[in-house]
């Protein structure tokens, strides 16, 4: 598939959005973070997750209809990610009311509902986005489970780095088990991705054989028909070569897993200084997600390239 | 009513034909414009709903060329339908063609990551979503003599490969063909049970020469190279040994 940076960024930046609202939500039953802190996560959450949508549209040939893309929830997962990131928005706004009013008078059980609602409708858009992808039956590296958990665990991850610098800019103590959370989302995000691509490394799925339908015997390619490049051969001809798609995956784990690990470890063993370790923590994770999000579009090959020769996808 | 084509890879010969008259009868029909891009510039490119590709099939010297048109297959399970977002594309329940309706498509491209036949092209001039539309304009034109009802790329074919009709109908023509020639799915194992079909090659006779006599390979023709011959047969055998090929 050919990576659209702007369905890169989308899925990125509001992936680190709404994780900061899971993550916020699941804290805020542990009365954890200041009214402060939680003011400015809801506010980051909600410009992010809006910056992530508004960079959606602009993949579209025909925004004009944009509108038109909550209609069909019943059937299509893209239309249930819009769904759902519209109820997200006043689910939003008034948790970020109930942290505004925290202070004053507050029923216990409307916090609790509503702490579970934001995260769950969070939680669910997240998922949404990952289904977009994993309900294609002709992308076998998108075509698995492992798919809507790898969006979520990362956009968890995201969150709670995010979280973590927010706290320290609002003034908030770090405490050592907020450090370790975010150690072991980060371990989780590792280890999906290492399951992830262990699980796409071998071709399986159509070949150029059940495509043509010549079952029993070889086919090969020996005219695709056009002289210069067509919509199918720049949407899905993307080819990555083997060392780059290595080097790249090296990248995904040592920038986004295994550098910001050590830093919370170095944070947690009051090694460093708080406030450079979470920052640099949330960048790193920040530039290795956005590669690993650009690998997932680089490597998913599409059935279709079976037609222009390709033997397996 | 299921229509669709059945298209027979034994007569097809490559010629295009059919592409360039779906794009002739489309660019002007109800789904027109087929923009191209710089058609005369250094890479022309364009939409087309129609593609032929060609292939090489087994091993010389039991090898043949295949042509391969594929268009939309109209599938039955079209998955393209299930993911639009908006609604734009649909599937007509009366005769089973998928349509895109251009009104309302916003050019998200997921229709297209959702098929695995390539039938659909995105527009970059017009911005929407374009597919072939089984000339839906053309099969119902009552203005139209009856025997002209019939898709573009079916009515020009030279070599007759191409069939339309109502493959739920056990006695027409395309169902037939598919009964006696075990018309076959494309990709049955993705399950869109597309309803156009493909006729393989039929055997045939193996024409020896001089690096592959009569016999050599696996599953050759019935070609035999004994004694008890016609004379004609000798004869054809000797040209086709002298002739150089």
């Amino acid at each position: 598939m050919q990576p659209a940076l702007s369905i890169i960024f989308f899925t990125v930046v509001s992936g680190a959005g709404l994780g900061l609202f899971m993550v916020l939500a699941v804290a805020g039953l542990f009365g954890k973070p200041e009214t402060e802190t939680a003011l400015l996560v809801c506010a980051a959450g909600l410009v992010l997750t809006t910056l992530g949508l508004v960079s959606s549209t602009f993949h579209l040939a025909n925004p004009k209809n944009a509108w038109r893309a909550f209609s069909r929830f019943k059937t299509s997962w893209l239309a249930r990610e819009g769904v759902l990131a519209v109820i997200f928005y006043p689910v939003a706004l008034a948790y970020t009311a109930l942290w505004w009013m925290r202070d004053t008078a507050l029923a216990n059980p409307l916090w609790v509902a509503m702490s579970l609602l934001v995260g769950l409708i969070a939680l669910a858009t997240v998922f949404s986005t990952g289904m977009i992808y994993a309900c294609l039956k002709t992308i076998r590296q998108w075509h698995t489970p492992l798919t809507p958990v790898n969006y979520i665990v990362l956009s968890l991850v995201l969150g709670s780095l995010l979280m973590l610098v927010l706290q320290d800019f609002a003034g908030g103590a770090t405490s050592a088990y907020e450090l370790e959370i975010a150690l072991g989302l980060l371990a989780a995000g590792a280890l999906m991705k290492l399951i992830y691509y262990a699980w796409i490394s071998p071709p399986q799925g159509p070949t150029i054989n059940t495509a043509t339908g010549f079952t029993r015997a070889n086919v090969r390619l020996l005219d695709v028909g056009h002289g210069a490049g067509t919509f199918l051969t720049e949407e899905f001809g993307f080819r990555l070569a083997r060392e780059r798609r290595v080097l790249l995956r090296w990248c995904v784990f040592i920038l986004g897993f295994i550098l910001p690990a050590l830093l919370m470890l170095g944070g947690l063993a009051q090694a460093l200084p708080i406030r450079p370790a979470v920052l640099s923590a949330f960048a790193l994770a920040l530039i290795g997600i956005f590669i690993e999000r650009w690998l997932f579009f680089a490597e998913a090959q599409h059935v279709v390239n079976l037609y222009h020769g390709r033997r397996q996808t | 009513m299921k229509l669709g084509l059945v298209i027979d890879l034994d007569t097809c010969v490559g010629c295009n034909a059919c592409a360039v008259a779906c794009k002739q009868w489309n660019t002007s029909g109800t789904t027109g414009p087929l923009s191209d891009y710089q058609p005369f510039g250094k890479d022309p490119s364009g939409v087309w709903f129609n593609r032929i590709r060609h292939y090489e099939v087994g091993d010389y010297p039991v090898n043949k060329t295949v042509h391969f048109p594929m268009s939309c297959m109209h599938c039955e399970d079209a998955d393209c339908v299930t993911v639009c977002p908006t609604g734009a594309s649909y599937k007509r329940p009366e005769d089973g063609i998928v349509l895109v309706d251009q009104d309302k498509c916003m050019g998200c491209n997921y229709c297209a990551w959702a098929c695995p036949y390539g039938a659909r092209e995105l527009d970059r001039e017009d911005g929407v979503m374009k597919k072939c539309t089984l000339c839906v304009d053309r099969i119902y034109d009552e203005e139209l003599p009856e025997q002209e009802r019939q898709p573009a790329c079916v009515m020009t074919c030279p070599t007759h490969a191409r069939f339309f009709g109502d493959l739920d109908d056990p006695d027409s023509e395309v169902s037939t063909l598919v009964r006696e020639r075990d018309g076959e799915q494309l990709m049955p194992e993705l399950g869109y049970n597309p309803t156009n079909l493909y006729l393989k090659p039929r055997k045939a006779v193996r024409v020896p020469s001089h690096d592959a006599p009569a016999g050599a390979g696996a599953g050759a023709g019935a070609d035999s190279g004994g004694g008890g011959e016609s004379l004609a047969a000798r004869v054809k055998n000797w040209v086709n040994r002298a002739v150089a090929r």
